[in-house]
């Protein structure tokens, strides 16, 4: 009798624990969301998203920071996405399932994935701006610094190399869902290899091309660490072009808190940008699941 | 023309090192439907796609002998894979239409061929629906998806569009095998009709089906052609025993 009361209470006990860490997980996602909503909300207006910070970033808006996060996933796209694609295309219509070539690009797909982003930021100051910009200058300016500096473009390409697993991945996903049938259709119609790929694989994958793209660019709206070396600024008065640093909304948040002559007076901005970066990566991030939900509902069908 | 339109002679296919097809030696004739049977598994439908080369796609396939289409093996290495394939038609078991309209999947194949003219375009769908006996049925839907149609409408688009490309052979891989009755009648009558333009080569489960529409009948049985000729001597007297008893149902 006691023995199973014992029992009971054991069981009962572990429930309860498994039960509470997972309660745990919504309640912090919960806290988090509701803290920010209502620090940011009295912030957020149109004013605030279409101004210029002023007052030693004390008061005023974060347009600058919008517009730079907005140019920098959108140069990013334009790089990782068709040479995401590109390899994507390469693993599933080209490469042979268990070739040598096939298993050392995935190896190395995956293991670009779990590359810390600070790394990535050095990669890019090492590579982008000591080696490639500085030969650009070299070559074209006689050795007078442009492009061997940090910008908007070092920092896009940067942010590409952070991302190209998250499009790699989802693009190889939407091109396995096309039927094996439809390409065989397609052959023995005397199309090429190619003309398959480009009018029967890809139309039928614009989904899932769209998923990668839309995972990539919420990762790299919200990283910071592949841009500190390589182009985000700390307060600009212009907005950037390719060749000019530029203000980016997660940097701006850790310039706000740690960098600004008086924290406790840029706590209402800090709010409100951290609830336009939350918003941004939030909507994104639901758009590509509801789109991958509609390519998984179509590959069951 | 040659009688002989397809003439295969010593002819072997291996999977990786597993022997799949051995020593077939078999002439198909010209305009007339030839029907391979046999129990699954006997290589009827890996010969088939040995026809056309489509056996290409899949990994390790090796093949030895001659495989001779009008008199030219097909297995030569000046020989272009994608003109044969213009060449050389095929209809799949399970229908495979493009997630496209009607028009656009029957006029894929002329548009990957260079035909861009838009009343050209017009004429070729509307020939190779009429030719599939299809054309009554979608004339007032063109623009349709394709995937809507029911799945005898399926594969007969399928048959329209593999005619669209304007080629001589027609290979068929069991093309009635998921559908109904009726269905399958109305592609039966479609295949006795084909056969006075193109030479139609059918792979099939069903025995009365082979009857019915083929002039000739092979009996493939472990990967080996046992016995072709006339469908109606392979089907009333056929010289061996081993076709004698499927036939009869004593097997497969």
């Amino acid at each position: 009798m006691i023995n199973n009361f014992r029992k009971n209470f054991k069981g009962a006990a572990i429930e309860g624990v498994t039960l509470f860490s997972a309660l745990l997980i919504i309640a912090i996602v919960f806290v988090m969301f509701i803290v920010i909503f209502i620090g940011g909300k009295s912030q957020l207006s149109w004013e605030f998203l279409t101004s210029f910070p002023t007052e030693g970033m004390t008061k005023g808006g974060i347009f600058p920071a919008i517009y730079g996060t907005a140019l920098l996933v959108i140069i990013m796209s334009i790089a990782a996405v068709p040479f995401g694609t590109i390899t994507a295309i390469y693993l599933t219509e080209y490469a042979k399932e268990n070739s040598i070539i096939a298993k050392t690009i995935r190896f190395a797909v995956r293991t670009l994935a779990v590359i810390p982003s600070i790394i990535y930021g050095l990669f890019g100051l090492g590579f982008f701006i000591k080696f490639v910009g500085t030969h650009v200058d070299n070559a074209l300016y006689g050795g007078t610094l442009h492009w061997g500096q940090p910008n908007l473009l070092w920092a896009s390409l940067t942010m590409a190399l952070l991302t190209l697993p998250v499009v790699i991945v989802s693009v190889e996903e939407a091109l396995k869902t096309v039927p094996q049938e439809l390409r065989a259709a397609s052959l023995a119609l005397g199309a090429t290899k190619w003309q398959t790929i480009y009018k029967v694989v890809l139309p039928g994958s614009v989904s899932g091309i769209m998923t990668g793209t839309i995972l990539a660019v919420s990762r790299g709206a919200g990283e910071v660490a592949p841009i500190l070396f390589t182009g985000a600024a700390y307060y600009l008065a212009t907005l950037p072009g390719l060749g000019d640093q530029f203000m980016v909304l997660g940097y701006h948040i850790y310039v706000l808190t740690t960098q600004s002559a008086n924290v406790d007076q840029t706590l209402p901005i800090q709010f409100g940008t951290t609830c336009v970066l939350l918003m941004l990566t939030f909507v994104l991030n639901m758009s590509a699941v509801i789109l991958r939900y509609r390519i998984r509902k179509k590959k069951n069908n | 023309m040659s009688e002989n339109k397809i003439h295969t002679e010593n002819m072997f296919l291996y999977y990786s090192e597993k022997m799949a097809l051995n020593n077939i030696s078999i002439t198909i004739p010209e305009k007339k439907v030839t029907a391979f049977i046999g129990p699954s598994g006997c290589g009827k439908s890996t010969f088939l796609r040995s026809l056309n080369r489509m056996n290409d796609l899949i990994d390790g396939v090796k093949i030895e002998g001659k495989v001779m289409i009008d008199g030219v093996n097909i297995y030569d290495k000046n020989i272009d894979v994608v003109n044969l394939r213009k060449k050389v038609g095929m209809v799949f078991q399970k229908s495979n239409p493009f997630a496209k309209s009607i028009y656009e999947n029957i006029a894929y194949g002329p548009k990957i061929n260079g035909v861009n003219d838009k009343s050209h375009l017009d004429e070729i769908v509307e020939t190779a629906l009429k030719n599939a006996a299809i054309w009554e049925e979608v004339k007032d839907r063109l623009g349709d998806s394709a995937l809507g149609l029911s799945g005898g409408q399926q594969q007969r688009l399928c048959i329209a569009r593999t005619l669209a490309v304007n080629p001589e052979i027609v290979l068929m891989d069991e093309p009635a095998s998921a559908l109904d009755p009726l269905s399958t009648a109305k592609i039966e009558e479609l295949i006795v009709q084909l056969k006075e333009k193109y030479t139609i080569v059918i792979v099939t489960h069903n025995m009365q089906q082979a009857a019915r529409i083929s002039d000739n009948t092979a009996f493939f049985y472990l990967g080996e052609l046992i016995e072709h000729d006339k469908t109606k001597k392979i089907f009333t007297n056929p010289d061996k025993k081993q076709t004698e008893d499927y036939i009869t149902g004593r097997f497969g």
